[in-house]
């Protein structure tokens, strides 16, 4: 009896496990089966490398390029601004601050990450778009760098807790052996405990940026969703999740317009995977 | 135990009533356009006043996803503020549904800039070259030297639609002119609202009621030899001012039975005047 009881539990773990593998797989499925429709009216190339994304004329223009670098574009801004803050931030909070500071910053940062994207995108649309618009004298501060600050902001948390959680698990003799053989605690930092702790850093910087490039509510409201070909930061953008978003509502089931959404999930999800893969190869190469 | 008893009865019943509600004849879904949103919501508040026992659930998303609710069957009534696409209905015909089409009411698009910009009246001609993005600085319009700042709404909307087809397009089913690719896609008519209220340089269009003072509406006239009309609920009605559209309501077949009890009630004089206090503009006086 005892024996069934524990055969029986180790089989409703086992499946639970395999269940979010499987969840995994059916979206992955339902989502090449519903986007690689659209390349019965489009060829591939045509789709990802076309400038013109007009989904709802007659015949419908399924050019995603304005898109792609749109997403790229804001990301890679997000990731100029929270990378060096952040890092910095999971420095001092690591091997700096006294304990009880420690404590108040990381509770803040976990705050941070509290606020849903929603209201982060309102309070960029009244305060920061404006502010944009002033300092560049831009004809509108509906721009990618709006979008791309208040992205930082978001990315943020994830790497400063990752990254602090990799400092954290240097073994202390690194740091030891360092100040004792006369290093500075500067020198200390930055010739020793950094590069130990590298690979969690970048895994950390890639989770930051796989939400960054998934985010949809705040780059929506302020990015301006402009299909155009960004040639600076201070120009308004498009992004694929804000796209999506906004016209899955419209698209008629069944037509081009819909497939190309999916199409565009298809795009999506293959960037973000390869995002989280990379970070999960950092990871793991941590050993110690 | 006697207290989760009674929960349990009161969880059990109310399922049993939404059951009931849902599978009998005395609820109705009504869906789509976000313009009409407030609009049905005002009606349905009404009805349910005045009849108690029936149950109306209005929600918005656009009007191409109240027409698809239509079709898949999981709404009675769609809202629209475009006509039915030709595709929709050959779609809706396999699917064995009959789109029945119900003029309830008209809604004028107003143009609108900041009120710091100097221009205040343009031709259909003139507005389909800022939006196409042929014109593009205000001086060539005789305003301030600044780029024009095109603010637009997303493809899901009735309005975007129906601008791009009536004045873009300048309804010619042959032309292919679209929103210039540096237009602004903003999700929602408030946005538009707030951002010209901001930005001197900006252009955008949406229904007259979200029109405040913090907004210029432009006078519009259909070609540079007529008169130039403000949007104005007068001027829709006499049919000078020239974008307007029709509101549309879509059922299944002819309206019967309880949909047709609220189609009936939303052309009623009462339905007529919620309209007008909606600041649309009414069909039947």
């Amino acid at each position: 009896m005892r024996k069934f009881k524990e055969f029986l539990i180790e089989k409703l773990i086992l499946i639970c496990g395999l269940a979010s593998i499987f969840f995994v797989v059916l979206i992955f499925l339902f989502l090449l089966k519903e986007g690689l429709a659209v390349f019965k009216t489009v060829s591939p190339a045509k789709f990802l490398l076309g400038s013109k994304w007009y989904p709802i004329s007659e015949p419908p223009q399924l050019g995603i390029l304005p898109l792609i670098l749109g997403s790229l574009l804001v990301t890679l801004g997000a990731a100029v601004i929270s990378i060096p803050i952040g890092v910095a931030s999971a420095i001092y909070i690591a091997e700096v601050a006294p304990l009880k500071l420690k404590e108040i910053l990381k509770a803040g940062i976990e705050l941070l990450a509290a606020i849903p994207s929603v209201v982060l995108g309102f309070i960029g649309m009244v305060t920061l778009v404006p502010w944009v618009k002033n300092i560049f004298h831009l004809p509108t501060g509906l721009t990618a760098l709006s979008g791309s600050i208040m992205l930082a902001f978001m990315a943020m948390p994830t790497i400063v807790s990752i990254a602090e959680d990799a400092l954290y698990s240097i073994p202390k003799s690194y740091k030891e052996g360092a100040l004792a053989l006369g290093a500075t605690r500067w020198q200390a930092i930055w010739r020793v405990m950094l590069p130990a702790a590298s690979s969690g850093i970048l895994a950390a910087v890639m989770l930051g940026l796989g939400r960054v490039i998934g985010e949809t509510m705040a780059v929506m409201m302020i990015t301006g969703n402009a299909a155009v070909i960004p040639h600076s930061i201070l120009q308004p953008t498009r992004t694929l999740t804000a796209t999506i978003a906004a016209e899955m509502g419209e698209a008629v089931v069944g037509s081009e317009h819909y497939f190309a959404l999916f199409a565009i999930g298809i795009v999506l999800f293959v960037i973000s995977f390869g995002i989280n893969v990379t970070a999960d190869i950092f990871l793991h190469k941590r050993k110690w | 135990m006697k207290k989760l008893h009674t929960i349990s009865t009161i969880l059990l019943l109310i399922f049993a009533v939404s059951v009931f509600a849902g599978s009998g004849k005395n609820f109705v879904q009504i869906k789509g356009s976000d313009t009409m949103v407030n609009l049905g919501q005002a009606w349905a508040e009404k009805y349910m006043e005045l009849n108690p026992t029936d149950f109306i659930s209005v929600t918005g998303g656009g009007s191409g996803t109240g027409l698809s609710a239509l079709i898949s069957a999981t709404c009675d009534i769609a809202m629209s503020s475009r006509n039915i696409k030709p595709k929709e209905i050959e779609l809706a015909g396999k699917k064995g549904i009959k789109p029945f089409e119900i003029k309830v009411a008209l809604d004028g698009l107003a143009v609108v800039v900041n009120p710091k910009n100097p221009v205040s009246k343009l031709t259909l001609g003139q507005l389909a070259d800022i939006f196409t993005g042929k014109t593009t600085n205000w001086k060539q319009l005789g305003g301030q030297d600044g780029k024009i700042v095109i603010l637009s709404r997303e493809v899901n909307s009735g309005t975007h639609v129906y601008f791009k087809e009536h004045v873009l397009r300048k309804n010619d089913p042959a032309s292919t002119a679209e929103f210039a690719p540096s237009a602004l896609m903003l999700s929602s008519s408030q946005a538009i609202a707030d951002e010209v209220a901001g930005n001197p340089d900006a252009i955008g269009y949406y229904g007259m009621g979200y029109i405040s003072s913090k907004q210029k509406a432009i006078l519009v006239a259909k070609d540079p030899n007529s008169e130039f009309i403000a949007p104005k609920i007068d001027n829709v009605i006499s049919g000078k001012y020239p974008i307007s559209r029709p509101l549309l309501l879509y059922t299944n077949g002819e309206p019967a039975g309880l949909v047709k009890k609220i189609v009936d009630f939303a052309l009623s004089k009462e339905g007529q005047d919620i309209v007008l206090k909606t600041d649309f503009v009414p069909v039947v006086k």
